[in-house]
């Protein structure tokens, strides 16, 4: 369990490297969960569609109840992942998409295996086959996912941060030294950013003592990349230099919302 | 290196747009061949979105712009680098594929009919041994009887049995017998040794009824109670063992340079033929069961019986052993 990946890794041949983040077994279950009951659904209208059947025999009915929940339980996985592309719609609501694990297109074999061994993942009860395995394979795949060589990703679902809100674009004292911005800009590790950005947005539900502490911290991280003059750092309190800081790392006055590339980039397009 | 992020985006940003209107259409209509001019863009688009993703690498302050261009670059690559032909429900072609998959996989196939004979054997000899193992094998209470009572009765049966209830029992039938089939394939997840045991399993019921019977004296009140159906339900479950078998040959892969995935990979396909081939022919013995075979002399005279299940047996025969050869 040790070496377990959150994320699945695919180098191009031009190295050119993305990655897909996992699901974990607890939000696979949850999808599942959606999944049972849309069947259950499915197949009580399924039982209601064959009672009229039974106006004409009631021996009919009964068959065609057992033949559809039968089909409706098997080909509920495969037909929707196939539609939608890896998706049912317990994974659409939790953002999940099955994707090929050498991040090739999904074919309809593939997911015809990954549904078909659910008879065996499902064993003993609730699915404890397939849990252990996703829980000890590397990838998180259940024994349906590495014979058809599958994983459950998330989906990539994004905004833009809002700069306008935690950074507003007014006179900003870093920017009169561009060479200086320019190197915090370049030096700024892209997680430390992310927190600064974090931080800011929520910086008024934070402990007054835990917000002074927590962009003291930060504040003294992005100051160890480069050191400004004091001239530019004059009455800055330590929140306003990381708010300045992310002014001049998201591109320079005003136009920092350029960076406005569409609202939620995903997998494949809903339709 | 970039040095002015919103220049960077608003220079590449039309790129990466068209990019993903060109993966759109792609992805809605994966059967469409592209004409050249529309493939060397899409390659271009891919080039350059990955050099962008590259550039942004340097620039390491956009997490979410690196996030969107590399769900686009996934995209474009899964399209791009897919060697498999896009798969299409043709019939023609799948029901071709059915006994092409069958005869690359002979061994396989062998293999799980040796080890349901080796059940029946098995079942046989206890049977024949130690009566009282009837108890213990017999999969329903109607097989407790002695042979020759339940062939009297069922020959004297006035009243049509399943009257009323045929396509329920119908149902009932092919949907355990397709589940045993899909855990005899599954199975072979466990490196074979369940499919193993399923098969195994199968073939002791069947080797004791048929000890049980034929001890008994009744050998054609037997085959023209089991030939009909069982000459597809029992090829089926074969085939199901034989998908299972596939399954662990790949998990295990012999001497094999290749990896694991890529074993997988390459079955895939036949696997799928294989099992959909499985689930028609079940669906065939359901109805065949419930509608003729639990009718007996003086309604179907065992002749007819026999006589219908050798010829699906030897027309089934046929259709794997020479349909779709080049």
């Amino acid at each position: 369990m040790k070496n377990r990946e959150r994320s699945l890794t695919i180098e191009t041949p031009e190295g050119v490297v993305f990655s897909y983040q996992l699901a974990t077994p607890v939000t696979r279950s949850l999808a599942w969960a959606v999944d049972a009951a849309a069947i259950g659904v499915a197949s009580s209208i399924a039982a209601k569609v064959s009672q009229a059947a039974g106006l004409l025999s009631p021996d009919l009915a009964n068959a065609l109840a057992i033949a559809l929940y039968f089909v409706i339980s098997i080909a509920y996985g495969i037909v929707l992942e196939w539609r939608w592309r890896g998706q049912t719609l317990g994974k659409r609501l939790l953002g999940l998409r099955v994707v090929d694990a050498q991040g090739l297109r999904l074919q309809l074999p593939q997911i015809a295996l990954r549904n078909l061994l659910r008879v065996l993942d499902m064993l003993p009860l609730l699915y404890l086959v397939g849990g252990i395995a996703a829980l000890v394979s590397r990838k998180g795949q259940r024994l349906g996912d590495l014979a058809a060589n599958t994983v459950v990703a998330h989906e990539r679902m994004w905004l833009t941060p809002d700069l306008e809100q935690i950074a507003p674009a007014r006179y900003n004292s870093l920017l009169a030294w561009p060479h200086l911005a320019a190197r915090l800009r370049s030096l700024a590790s892209p997680e430390a950013v992310g927190m600064a950005v974090e931080a800011l947005a929520r910086r008024d539900g934070y402990d007054p003592a835990a917000r002074v502490e927590l962009f003291g911290e930060l504040a003294a991280y992005f100051r160890s990349l480069v050191e400004f003059p004091e001239a530019a750092l004059e009455g800055l309190t330590d929140e306003q230099y990381v708010r300045s800081a992310l002014r001049v790392i998201y591109g320079g006055a005003g136009s920092a919302s350029g960076i406005t590339v569409g609202s939620h980039a995903r997998l494949t397009p809903a339709k | 290196m970039i040095i002015d992020l919103p220049r960077f985006v608003q220079a590449e940003k039309p790129y990466w747009d068209e990019l993903q209107r060109v993966l759109e259409t792609v992805e809605a209509e994966p059967a469409r061949r592209m004409p050249l001019p529309e493939i060397q863009r899409l390659h271009y688009l891919y080039e350059r979105c990955s050099a962008d993703l590259a550039r942004l690498d340097t620039f390491a302050t956009e997490p979410q712009l690196r996030a969107f261009l590399e769900s686009l670059v996934s995209r474009a690559y899964s399209e791009i680098h897919e060697t498999r032909a896009p798969f299409r429900i043709a019939w023609k072609s799948l029901a071709l594929a059915f006994p092409r998959a069958f005869r690359r996989h002979l061994g396989a196939f062998r293999l799980a009919v040796a080890v349901t004979l080796l059940g029946c054997a098995f079942g046989w000899f206890i049977v024949r041994q130690d009566p009282q193992a009837k108890a213990v094998v017999m999969p329903f209470p109607g097989l407790m009887t002695s042979p020759a009572e339940r062939v009297a009765k069922e020959e004297s049966a006035k009243a049509d049995r399943y009257k009323g209830v045929k396509a329920t029992f119908s149902a009932e039938l092919m949907t355990n017998n397709i589940r045993v089939t899909l855990m005899a394939m599954a199975a072979g997840i466990t490196w074979g040794a369940g499919t193993l045991i399923v098969l195994f399993f199968n073939g002791v019921i069947l080797g004791a009824v048929a000890a049980d019977y034929i001890a008994g004296g009744q050998a054609t009140f037997l085959a023209g109670w089991l030939l009909p159906h069982g000459s597809i339900e029992i090829p089926a479950i074969l085939l199901g063992g034989q998908a299972g078998f596939i399954l662990a040959g790949a998990l295990i892969g012999w001497g094999g340079r290749t990896s694991r995935s890529e074993r997988f990979r390459a079955v895939a396909h036949d696997l799928f033929a294989i099992m959909a081939g499985a689930a028609v022919l079940l669906v065939w013995a359901g109805l065949v069961e419930a509608f003729i075979s639990q009718y007996h002399q003086p309604v179907i005279p065992y002749s007819l019986k026999i006589g219908f299940g050798v010829c699906e047996l030897v027309a089934l025969a046929a259709f794997l052993g020479w349909a779709g050869r080049e």
